[in-house]
């Protein structure tokens, strides 16, 4: 699995971390349904995913990776910092 | 006991049923065979008392040296299927969906503890095929906590006689797991564990490093990398044939009269008011009055079908095994510092276990760069291994929870029940998950072995944080 960081570049796998899905943390007084969901439960699809990955042997910046968890595709990369966080000022 | 007692009554009668069928159908047969099925009648008539499993178990054709002598005399033409094949009825009082060992162990313990027999186990591949036939066969019960020794020690002492129960050899070897203490921190901890388990009645010692050479030569104790200070040693951990442990399970089944239906992927959860009426399958639409889902990595598309989500990831987990060579390494090791663990099977080859790979995926696939991280270190830790050829690679879809323990529990969907979450270390609770499972399932309510383990401890905070005991699962 090769993973193009927009920073530097087609890396391979073992340049990054997986962070886990990226899924979108509530407002602080979303409701204890929408906490348990935050910190618990997980899609965890069994095809197209997103997720959360630090370049951790490169630039370190966090990503959002888009991927497909049948076939290790990588359908695309961007900086997370453009992706939404809800719950932030 | 009311229920209980109740279902072991009813299994007495259906009990009776197998056996005068199965001897009308035996005496049809030679005269040998013959002789044999009234042997099976009168040894089962002599001991009324005991549970009805090994009646039900007995109403097959048993399986003893008597019987391959009886073979061997007629060039073993006379053996039978293990299980049969049936078309799958309309509808059945329960469905499992899953037959790995835990679906299996399930449906047994269904009609071994509760009489319920009207079961149909479906699964998608064939028998046994996921994670039951891809791990690394370790059994031990030296948890930290109190709900998983429970189980995990129930497991283990189900398998010491599971061969007797199920009369199918599942190769149980209680021949020791070891777990290294590669770091001062993995040292505290081990003997953290070992106190916990002298209160939970679970046997284990600390041992010293010295021990630790006397019980595996090959070792190297002194490091530099990875110096071992020391181990947590259960006696009475080991090993077991993992496809015995399902094809034992599926015979015992099938002599019940439960259906295993292979080849049948459930592409569908049907409910009416909020309550589960059946599932949808390639092979039609099958009833149920309760339904139990067993798939360990595929469990989040289940609920997904049934309307709920799990706090649960599927990640792949990383095995190889060895050519084989003469036995250089009688009992299990486990070096969970570098994420490794090794036994050697009994042909010969040595069985390694790697970490799991560091994201989600589905893919059933080996991981070069694991597999590479694992050898090196266990290289180190066996020098001796060092010139050994890998012949085969694989990766299991392990189901992982937060808090590296299981889940059984009843869920959202009325008369639906799960059983997930076993992450890298199902095999060795196949029984005691089973157990568990099938009194969830036949009461509706969780018995003291599964109550612990329910969906909602993650909302309400009641972690059963196992990442350490569970080794390679962080």
């Amino acid at each position: 699995m090769r993973i193009t960081c927009p920073f530097c570049g087609e890396r391979d796998l073992r340049e990054f971390t997986c962070r886990g899905a990226a899924v979108e943390r509530p407002a602080p007084g979303a409701g204890e349904a929408a906490w348990d969901a935050y910190l618990h439960l997980r899609d965890n699809p069994a095809g197209p995913s997103r997720e959360y990955w630090q370049h951790t042997g490169g630039c370190r910046a966090w990503l959002v990776v888009s991927r497909d968890t049948l076939s290790h595709a990588v359908a695309g990369c961007r900086p997370a910092s453009g992706h939404r966080r809800g719950g932030r000022p | 006991m009311g229920p209980a007692e109740e279902g072991r009554q009813k299994a007495g009668g259906n009990v009776a049923n197998f056996r005068s069928s199965a001897a009308s159908s035996l005496g049809k047969r030679g005269a040998a065979l013959h002789v044999s099925s009234v042997i099976v009648i009168l040894s089962g008539a002599a001991r009324v008392s005991r549970p009805p499993c090994r009646s039900v178990v007995e109403a097959m054709k048993r399986y003893s040296a008597l019987a391959i002598a009886r073979e061997a005399a007629r060039y073993h033409r006379g053996w039978e299927r293990a299980w049969a094949s049936p078309e799958p009825k309309g509808d059945y009082e329960i469905v499992i969906v899953g037959a790995g060992g835990h679906g299996l162990a399930t449906a047994y313990y269904l009609g071994r503890n509760f009489g319920i027999t009207d079961v149909a186990v479906l699964e998608k591949g064939w028998l046994g095929g996921g994670n039951t036939g891809r791990n690394t066969t370790i059994i031990r019960s030296n948890y930290l906590q109190d709900p998983s020794a429970a189980i995990y020690e129930k497991a283990r002492a189900l398998y010491e006689t599971m061969s007797r129960d199920l009369n199918f050899n599942v190769m149980f070897s209680p021949r020791g797991v070891m777990m290294l203490a590669q770091t001062e921190h993995e040292r505290r901890g081990y003997l953290r564990t070992v106190h916990a388990n002298a209160l939970q009645g679970v046997k284990t010692e600390f041992i010293t490093p010295e021990r630790v050479k006397e019980l595996v030569p090959i070792i190297r104790i002194e490091g530099p990398r990875y110096p071992v200070l020391g181990a947590l040693w259960q006696p009475r951990g080991g090993t077991a044939r993992h496809d015995a442990v399902a094809w034992g399970y599926a015979r015992a089944c099938s002599a019940m009269g439960m259906h295993i239906i292979q080849n049948c992927e459930v592409t569908g959860i049907v409910s009416e008011g909020g309550r589960v009426s059946g599932v949808e399958t390639v092979r039609g639409r099958i009833g149920c009055r309760k339904l139990a889902i067993v798939v360990a990595g595929h469990s989040g598309r289940l609920a997904e079908m049934a309307g709920f989500r799990l706090p649960i990831e599927s990640v792949a987990l990383q095995a190889l095994v060895s050519e084989p060579v003469r036995p250089v390494l009688d009992v299990v090791v486990m070096a969970n510092t570098v994420h490794g663990y090794i036994s050697q099977s009994d042909k010969g080859e040595l069985v390694i276990g790697g970490g799991t790979d560091g994201f989600n995926n589905y893919t059933q696939r080996g991981s070069f760069h694991h597999v590479e991280e694992t050898v090196r270190a266990l290289v180190e830790t066996f020098p001796i291994i060092s010139r050994l050829r890998m012949m085969r690679q694989w990766g299991g879809i392990v189901d992982m929870t937060g808090d590296r323990s299981p889940i059984i529990s009843k869920t959202p969907l009325e008369g639906c029940f799960i059983n997930c979450g076993w992450g890298t270390g199902g095999f060795k609770a196949i029984p005691g998950s089973g157990w568990a499972m099938a009194e969830l399932v036949a009461r509706g309510t969780p018995g003291p072995l599964a109550a612990p383990f329910g969906l909602e401890r993650f909302r309400e905070g009641r972690f059963i944080d196992e990442s350490v005991a569970a080794g390679v699962a962080h």
